[in-house]
Order: structure tokens, then sequence, then C-alpha cells
């Protein structure tokens, strides 16, 4: 596209004839773009996802003649080893050592030396070999040579026995917990409302169980649901009070539990994986909560940074940060229950979640105080931070900048801070406070404290040192209970 | 019979192929006495050229964890951006010396480029070993970002925000915890600063 140096020469022309004309013209303009932008605003895209022992992948869905075709070279390209040839109408292509041939505009085709007749005619597009989406099931098992799994209303495709079961049962205790376990370890992205949880698992090749709505003996959580759509998988969780969700055994659990505080307002939070893009937050107050007798309930998030397939630092030889984080996360929730202080703990396991899944889980949580464990080797006793706010974008309206979602927190954090701080003192735990640029501190839309934790002295062998991280777990409690009116009044 | 000038031809021929290859194998076996240049694994130095000016570098020093602004005279071009340059070179250089670094960062740890982009945004390009071999922690990274930014904003005036990329990418983190996905901006990172002066 050749720009012009004069752009704007139509809409002055346009503007020539006088006020009155330049306000039809406004009107008129306005009434046009707001057309092209309805026109021009993108549609839900179609989409296949495929599963396979090799990788799990998703493919845009190409509607042509009112029908729905997938490129057959991308569909097996991460399978193998595909090489294509076109001569004129006529396509061939190679995988592995099988090859088969195709003619645009034709329904006939050859793999394997034997022909095969497709639902509707074969397509070229720009050299790109286009099958009908509904042939995939005869044609990938010719290609691939074993079963294929095809949910084709669901656009979901598996080769193999690749398919992850679950199974879901309510617990019997107080609060009941819905308890998830899956037979390999998953990360669906999570979304709560008022009366929901939805979980939606794109990458993963999970299958119905027997029945596709499961009821459970809970008044409080009474069923779930699955379905399939558009190459994903959802769960959904109704229930009559807002949940909470936490991951263990390696992601093969999902732990589903009513958040301590019930919201007063209907709220739409965002979902726990998010792009790095700029996603927004629910505005703040919105998790302004009341309990049935109209008390302010408060409860602590504890998160143990890093684990799964990321390690953090190399504490020494045998000594990973993300065990010492989750040993320390795990000390630290017994000690706010002991001061009778609900805790929840995002990751009880060797699970791995991005910043912006930790930051969407407690956001959609609405905790008084947010609290991150790290573990360094440099350097003695520990370090707490507060958020170190980066360049920010604007907020828009009730939409909060993600990446500076915590501005309006950071004196409630500090606060927090000051009052772990004082109580490390008065344990004799040599103490530090700093700001830090620490995802996702930047994210959370409460107040929110990094704790990092290195060896009292000598060695980081002794960052695991039952007692010392007993002091520090101890005074960290204190100091939460400690301020916790300035953080009921920080909301 | 064959003729003589053809026989002569021959001779002469052979004698000059005999020649060129005594001389090619004298010429090879000369060149394989001669020893190999050393492979250059080292990051090219600056150009040291010109008057030296007096700078401040923002310094890190693990021991206390925190972070010295020091005078140091150093030899900087007259252009804005090459200028910038040759200060994180140098603050680097500090950095990957082995037997003095304050805070030590892996061996080829360089700084690639720095980019003036108006209005007051600079954009600083580590290389792979910058980030890959940075050790990992809170404060050991924050203390890295914030001795490059300041040591930038101070020397350089007009820069409001700093942008670092790794190999000419975005990445999220330097080694898993300080944020290298956004622009820091200088007014907070000198708040940053003053709290890292101090061991407190």
């Amino acid at each position: 596209m050749r720009w012009s140096k004069t752009p704007s020469r139509s809409l002055r022309v346009l503007a020539l004839p006088g006020p009155r004309m330049g306000l039809w013209t406004s009107f008129g303009l306005v009434v046009l773009l707001s057309t092209l932008l309805i026109v021009a605003a993108p549609t839900g895209e179609k989409r296949i996802s495929i599963y396979s022992s090799a990788a799990n992948y998703t493919l845009p869905v190409i509607e042509r003649n009112g029908q729905d075709y997938v490129a057959l070279f991308e569909a097996l390209e991460p399978l193998g080893t595909v090489s294509t040839n076109a001569q004129g109408p006529r396509w061939k292509l190679r995988y592995n050592d099988v090859d088969s041939e195709f003619t645009a505009g034709k329904r006939r085709c050859r793999i394997r030396g034997r022909d095969w007749d497709l639902p509707a005619n074969f397509l070229l597009d720009n050299g790109r070999g286009l099958v009908p989406l509904a042939s995939l099931s005869v044609l990938m098992p010719r290609f691939l040579g074993g079963p294929v799994m095809f949910h084709e209303t669901s656009r979901r495709l598996f080769v193999g026995n690749v398919a992850v079961h679950f199974t879901a049962q309510v617990s019997k205790g107080t609060p009941p917990m819905l308890v998830m376990d899956f037979t390999s370890p998953v990360n669906p992205r999570i979304a709560t409302e008022p009366g929901k949880l939805l979980m939606v698992f794109s990458h993963e090749p999970l299958v119905p169980p027997g029945s596709q709505i499961l009821t459970f003996d809970s008044k409080i959580i009474p069923s779930a649901s699955y379905q399939e759509d558009n190459g994903t998988a959802e769960i959904t969780v109704t229930a009559s009070v807002p949940l909470f969700a936490s991951f263990s055994n390696d992601g093969r659990t999902i732990t589903i539990a009513p958040a301590p505080s019930p919201t007063t307002q209907a709220s739409i939070q965002p979902p726990a994986q998010l792009p790095l893009g700029t996603p927004t937050v629910s505005p703040p107050g919105t998790g302004t909560t009341a309990g049935p007798n109209g008390s302010i309930s408060f409860f602590v998030v504890v998160d143990a940074s890093h684990g799964g397939d990321e390690r953090g630092a190399a504490l020494s030889d045998q000594l990973a940060e993300k065990d010492v984080t989750l040993a320390f996360a795990r000390r630290l929730r017994q000690e706010l229950q002991n001061r009778g202080l609900t805790t929840l703990v995002i990751r009880d396991g060797d699970t791995t979640l991005s910043p912006d899944q930790r930051a969407g889980m407690a956001n959609s949580a609405h905790p008084r105080i947010y609290i991150c464990v790290h573990a360094a080797s440099q350097g003695h006793g520990v370090r707490l931070y507060s958020a170190l706010l980066p360049a920010g974008g604007d907020n828009h309206g009730p939409f909060l900048d993600w990446q500076t979602a915590q501005s309006s927190f950071l004196a409630t954090s500090q606060a927090a801070v000051l009052s772990l701080a004082a109580e490390l003192q008065k344990g004799h735990v040599p103490v530090r406070t700093l700001t830090a640029p620490l995802r996702p501190l930047n994210n959370l839309t409460t107040a929110a404290v990094a704790v990092e934790i290195a060896p009292p002295a000598g060695s980081a062998s002794d960052l695991n040192n039952a007692d010392y991280q007993q002091a520090a777990a101890s005074a960290v409690a204190a100091g939460v209970l400690a301020v916790r009116d300035k953080l009921e009044a920080g909301r | 019979m064959i003729p003589r000038h053809l026989l002569i031809g021959v001779a002469i021929m052979l004698a000059v192929a005999l020649g060129m290859g005594v001389f090619a194998w004298r010429m090879r076996g000369r060149a394989t006495q001669t020893e190999p240049a050393a492979a250059y694994t080292q990051p090219v130095a600056p150009p040291v050229s010109g008057p030296t000016e007096q700078v401040t570098l923002y310094v890190a020093y693990d021991d206390p964890g925190i972070l010295r602004a020091q005078p140091a005279h150093i030899p900087l071009p007259a252009g804005r951006q090459e200028r910038a340059q040759e200060l994180l070179r140098a603050l680097v250089g500090l950095y990957v010396d082995k037997l003095s670094s304050p805070h030590p960062l892996a061996p080829g740890a360089e700084i690639r480029d720095v980019y003036l982009v108006d209005p007051g945004l600079a954009v600083i390009d580590a290389n792979a070993a910058f980030a890959d071999g940075h050790r990992s922690g809170i404060l050991i990274e924050e203390l890295t970002v914030a001795s490059l930014v300041q040591t930038l904003s101070v020397n350089i005036p007009g820069i409001t925000r700093v942008k670092i990329l790794v190999d000419g990418k975005a990445r999220d983190t330097l080694a898993g915890h300080a944020d290298l996905s956004d622009f820091y901006d200088v007014s907070t990172v000198n708040q940053l600063v003053l709290q890292l002066q101090s061991s407190q």
C-alpha cells in the first residue's frame, strides 16, 4: 500500500461547504466508520486442535464454498517429515514414506497407492493443499498408520492413545472441596464469575467423563458440566459461593474450594492465564466483601514461586529454589492458620504456573494480602519487597492497566512490608525492605508482598534449616496479623 | 619419429610441473609449521581514544547488596548514543573483571548496543551471555538492572524510560526474577537506587 502525502485532501473537500455541511459530514463519517468497524470486527476464529504423543497443536480452519477446510501440510508437519510438490492442478504430498496425490477441484485422491473419495473437492490455495475438515478422520489414519479419534463437532482430533481422563468428587469436609484428578498434568485457563468457575483446556487432550453433567451431593458445589467447542474442552463448576482453584500433585489435581470471602458485587474476573498483551483486571473495590453476618472476612494467599519446569535459582548443587519456596509456603500457611487467618496456597505441588496465572488466580479470590515466596543464596536474612511499577499504561474506565494494577494498593503493600519487617526484627531475623521489578506483584489488585529468604549465615544449605524457616514464617505470620486492620481498611 | 622440438617442449613442461610440485610441497610444510591464530572469544574492547571524561558509574556490590555511585574517567566519543554505549561497556567491564569484580557477570557478558529513541527512551541491548549466565535472585538481578538504568540516566540527560533487550529480543526476566517485559521508568528507578544505596 502506498501512502499519499496529502491523505486528508478528501476530508478537506468534504468540509468545505460550511459548518452545517461539516456537521452532516461528520455524522456521516461516524456512521460509516461505525459500520466499517462492525463489519470488520474479528469474529471468533474457527480452530482445530490435534493431540498426539509428539505434539499438541492448533490449526486455523478455513472456510471455502461453505465448507470447513484445513491445510494438510500443517496438519501433518508436527508429526513427521513432510514434503509437497505441486504441478499444475496436481499436488503431491509425502509424509515420512507415505506418498499421496490430490487434484485441485477433484474429490478423488490417492494415498499409499489406493484411491479415496473426499467429502468435498480438494483445493489448492497459493500452493497450500486444503482438504475438507470432515475428511481428516479418513486421511489421518492412512498417513499415520494408526487409530485416530476425531470429535468433528468440536474439532478435536486425537492421534493414538493420548486421551487425558479425569474424575471429580466433592469431599465431605467443611467447607466442601471439589477434587478433580487428571491422568496427566493439566494447565487450564481459569476464569470465575458469580456462581461459576470455568476451566478451559486448550492444550490438553481431555476427554469427556461418562456423563457430561456431573452432580454432587453438596449444596455449595452442586454440579459440574463438561463441554467441547472450537478445539477446546471446558469444565464449568457451578456453586452457590465464589470459588477458588489450586493445583497440586504436579498439576494432576485441581482442588476447587469456596473462596473465604464471598463477593457482594458481580464482576468479571480475568482468566488465570492471560496473554502478555494488555489484559485487564477488575477495578478496585469489586473485591469489597462481607460475610453472611456483615462482618468483613479476611484471608491470605501464599504463592510458592517457581515450580514445575521452572526451577528458579540453583541455590546449591542439590537445592532448587522451587523446593525451598514450597516448603516455606507450607510452613507459612500453618503459621497463619495457627493465628486464625484463613490461607490459600496457590502452588501446593510441583506445578508450572506463569505470573499471569498466579495473578489471575489471586485476583479472582480477592484476598486481603498476597505473599509470594522466593529464596536466594546471596546475602543473609529475609528481604521484603513491594512492587516497583513499570512505566505504566493508562486505565480505561473500570479497566485497570494490567502492568500497573497494583498502583492503587501500593501504600497498603508498603504498610504490610513494614509490619512484617518489624516482626522479623523482633524475632532477631535480619531483614531488609526494598521495592523490586518482580512479577506478578505489579498485576495484583490487593496488598502484595514478596518474601525472599536468604541463608541465616554461612552456606545456602542452611536455607532448609527447619528452625530458621520456622522463625521466619512465624514472624511473617505475626506481621500479617499485626497489619490486619490496615489491610482491611485498604480495600 | 617424434619431432625434436616436440620432445624438448614436453621435457620443459615436465620440468616446470616437477618444480611447481616441489614448491607447493615446501609451502605446505611451511604453512603447517605456522601456529594457528588463537580463537578469539572475548568481546571486542571499546575503542579507547580521545580525551577522558569524568562520569558517575552506579556500581553494584554483592557483599552488602548495595549500589554505590563512584566517579570514573573514561574516554567518551562525541555522539550521544555512542557515549551511552561506552558508558555501559565501561560499567559491564568492571563486572566481568575476574579479579576484582564486585558483582560478577558471566564471562563474555557485554552490551551489544544502546539505542536512544526520542523522546526520552533508551533501549539497552545486552548479549545472550549477559542474561543466560546471570545469577538468579531478586536482589542480585535488580542490582544489575538498577546499575545499568541509573548509570545511563545520570550521565545521559533526557532519558526518562529504559527498555532492556537480550540479543535484540524482548525477554520476560533477566534470570527468573527481574522483569524485563516492560519499560523502566527512570524516576521510579531513582527511588529504588536510593533504597539500594543503604544496606538496611
